[in-house]
């Protein structure tokens, strides 16, 4: 969508979309500081008020996510994360060497494809495979007091649950850096910042 | 609803209060205040009580008047018996057989010792134990606080005025038993503290989680005995039927499932915390999706709820070395030294103690048994000899890690027979340790009277007894912090077959997760720096 009023700009992400990213974004940033303390890499809130506070952003996000949920399906947004392959190895060529000499990115956001190849892998991987490991075994850990009303007991181990969650929290925080170090590869470092704080992208002039 | 309805019911109220206030004028006064003891019978007015009283027996056989089938029921508890059927390992334990690790053996001591039993005369192996007269009801029920026993008189209270301990210039009264039976009542924390704050010979020595400080407790230090406030004596929680005792550390539940069991009902443990509790007693928001009460899956309600024990002035003994007892001062007399707050610290007669307040319990898993290394049992000397052990593996059904208070030291051993000694300590005879100072003569003694062989050779062991601690429960607010155990070197640092947030990692999956991390930054950090840096820069194409 060409703004009228601002020529030469496109508005990518609608209002709750952007709510939905800094929201999002806070809460997985505060679940990792608690996480990692109660992982006991650190102190800094005390490991109990760290469990209720990392709890109580996981409810957070839950309904959050409820939320997004309902609004990808009714704005049709879900197609976002479609996966395609097409102009994968360009990307790759363009983060490797490309983006060094300066070279035109090889893909133009718009408002029916916000995300580049790379970006939708990328996400699709977050959402398909670190979400469900994190949640998956989150909410069993949250849950061990309840294992044995539903027989869990028997197949489960805290150890095995425990593991499980923190090798999802590597993940995402591997996830968190590139991802946080990606948003400075727009046409200046902050860009890709703004356009998500404001939801206006520079459209693109190539 | 007519008008003239509204007025009939309003007439009938109208007359059923004038009815009431009839009736309750009916009532005579009362006048006189109920009588201040809680018991229907005032023993102050029995005929039977109000004559002079030479020894205990008499006052018993005044008692059993009445009462019938008193000292039958006491004769059977171990309160007479000093003697347990381990029904799970068939030991023969209770005071009367086992050897500890604080004065080691009550056999050829008895005379001392006895001051606690709850009988008058057990002075050898030939003390009656079917004679009812002999049982001591005044021990348990004396409400003046002037009933007192002594070490040396077997059992008997103090009948004739004496120096006590002997040489100290100190005088002790005799009893007045008139006034002691005319005031008998139900047991309180002093009646029962009257043994067990003051086992092993001095308050506070054994226990730890039983002390002086318990008869009139302040609420930090004991939620249920706090004195302005629950006041629980004993009996409340260890109920007694037929003057057994219910929670004897010989027959310990170290587990109990299921919700709390009303009063009345039959309970087979009425003194385990979860006898009122149930075992899933703490709410909890959603937010804490019953996570306290998971860990009574694994811990003893005590192990959190019970922070530190000896948590006063009092403190509790750490250590007995008895091998450097009968060592003397320069002077070749008995010495006797004690630590900066004047708790023993050397004697002469028993060794070298160590003492200390608040203190952390060592925690280990237990399931109730115990095993114990009694009289004549082989023992290692090479290592420390567990006096008694508790038992019971990482999440085994009914084992639940508790926390206890192990008690260490040195005490005589045989070495070419490797078993514990039994060492005739007290009395006035020359063959008494304690009198004359003489190892093998008092052990001679000591292994004669048990009926068991000595080799005629003795040295020291190392030895530990473990203690689970279940009094001084703190309120709820000073129960452990969940830090103290979820950290690394924690509480619980040691304990088998338990996944401890905090503590327990995976090393593979930490060095992996961590390196990647460093990478991922690492990797961006030189992918940003020679972004910015590459100097062969093509200017941007504008359209």
């Amino acid at each position: 969508m060409i703004d009228p009023v601002r020529p030469g700009y496109v508005y990518l992400y609608k209002r709750y979309e952007r709510f939905w990213h800094w929201a999002q974004a806070a809460l997985i940033i505060f679940m990792m500081i608690t996480g990692f303390e109660i992982h006991g890499a650190y102190e800094n809130f005390g490991f109990k008020r760290a469990v209720e506070l990392h709890t109580l952003s996981a409810w957070t996000l839950l309904i959050l996510w409820a939320f997004t949920i309902f609004w990808q399906f009714t704005t049709g947004e879900w197609r976002q994360y479609i996966p395609t392959f097409k102009k994968v190895g360009a990307m790759v060529h363009y983060y490797s060497i490309g983006i060094f000499t300066h070279a035109p990115h090889p893909f133009h956001k718009t408002t029916s494809s916000k995300h580049n190849p790379l970006q939708r892998l990328a996400y699709l991987a977050l959402l398909s495979m670190v979400s469900p490991i994190i949640w998956g075994s989150g909410l069993l850990y949250l849950f061990f007091a309840y294992w044995k009303d539903f027989g869990l007991d028997k197949w489960l181990s805290l150890q095995g649950v425990a593991l499980t969650h923190t090798a999802g929290a590597f993940m995402m925080l591997v996830f968190f850096i590139a991802h946080v170090y990606l948003t400075t590869t727009g046409h200046t470092p902050f860009a890709h910042i703004k356009t998500m704080i404001t939801g206006w992208e520079e459209a693109d002039e190539h | 609803m007519t008008l003239r309805q509204l007025l009939a019911a309003g007439m009938l109220c109208a007359a059923a209060l004038v009815q009431t206030a009839v009736l309750a004028a009916d009532i005579p006064s009362l006048g006189d205040k109920l009588p201040p003891h809680k018991s229907t019978a005032d023993h102050s007015k029995f005929k039977e009580l109000d004559k002079v009283f030479k020894t205990g027996p008499e006052v018993t056989k005044a008692c059993l008047a009445c009462h019938n089938d008193a000292a039958k029921q006491v004769q059977h508890t171990k309160h007479w018996t000093w003697e347990v059927i381990d029904p799970k390992t068939g030991q023969k334990l209770g005071k009367k057989n086992i050897i500890n690790n604080f004065c080691t053996s009550t056999v050829s001591n008895e005379k001392d010792c006895m001051a606690c039993h709850a009988g008058y005369g057990w002075e050898d192996k030939t003390f009656d134990f079917s004679k009812e007269e002999s049982v001591d009801c005044l021990v348990c029920h004396d409400s003046t606080g002037t009933y007192r026993k002594l070490p040396g008189d077997a059992g008997h209270p103090i009948y004739v005025r004496k120096e006590f301990p002997a040489g100290s210039g100190k005088f002790v009264e005799p009893v007045d038993l008139q006034k002691v039976a005319q005031g008998v009542a139900m047991p309180t924390r002093t009646n029962c503290g009257t043994c067990h704050f003051f086992g092993a010979g001095g308050d506070g020595t054994k226990h730890g989680d039983l002390d002086s400080s318990l008869r009139n407790p302040p609420k930090f230090l004991d939620v249920h005995m706090d004195a302005k406030g629950l006041n629980f004596s004993c009996v409340n929680c260890h109920k007694t039927s037929q003057h057994q005792v219910a929670g004897s550390r010989y027959e310990l539940a170290a587990s109990r499932t299921g919700k709390p069991q009303p009063q009345g009902k039959v309970d087979d443990n009425p003194a385990s915390c979860q006898s009122c509790h149930g075992d899933k007693p703490h709410k909890e928001s959603l937010l804490h999706a019953e996570r306290l009460n998971t860990h009574t899956d694994t811990l003893a309600c005590q192990t959190c709820h019970i922070p530190e024990y000896s948590r006063g002035s009092v403190g509790t003994e750490k250590v007995w070395d008895w091998s450097t007892a009968t060592k003397m001062g320069p002077d070749g007399k008995p010495v006797l030294k004690k630590d900066s707050i004047g708790r023993r610290a050397f004697d002469s007669k028993k060794g070298d103690f160590v003492w200390d307040s608040y203190l952390k319990p060592e925690y280990r898993w237990f399931n109730g048994k115990v095993a114990f290394t009694t009289r004549g049992d082989k023992i290692d000397p090479t290592k420390t000899v567990e006096i008694n052990h508790p038992e019971g593996k990482p999440n085994e059904p009914g084992a639940r890690i508790w926390p206890f208070k192990v008690h260490r030291g040195k005490q005589a051993y045989d070495p070419e027979l490797k078993n514990l000694l039994v060492v005739h300590t007290a009395g006035e005879d020359h063959t008494a340790l304690w009198h004359n100072f003489d190892w093998p003569k008092a052990i001679t003694t000591g292994m004669e009277t048990a009926g068991l062989p000595w080799s005629g050779k003795y040295d020291f062991v190392s030895t530990e007894m473990s203690w689970p601690i279940a009094h001084m429960v703190a309120p709820k607010g000073d129960a452990v912090p969940c830090a103290q155990c979820h950290q690394a070197e924690g509480r619980l640092a040691g304990i088998d077959g338990i996944w401890l947030p905090g503590v327990h990692k995976n090393e593979l999956i930490d060095t992996v997760g961590w390196l990647a991390a460093a990478l991922a930054l690492i990797g961006t950090l030189i992918h940003g720096i020679v972004r910015l840096c590459v100097p062969c820069r093509k200017p941007r194409s504008k359209a």
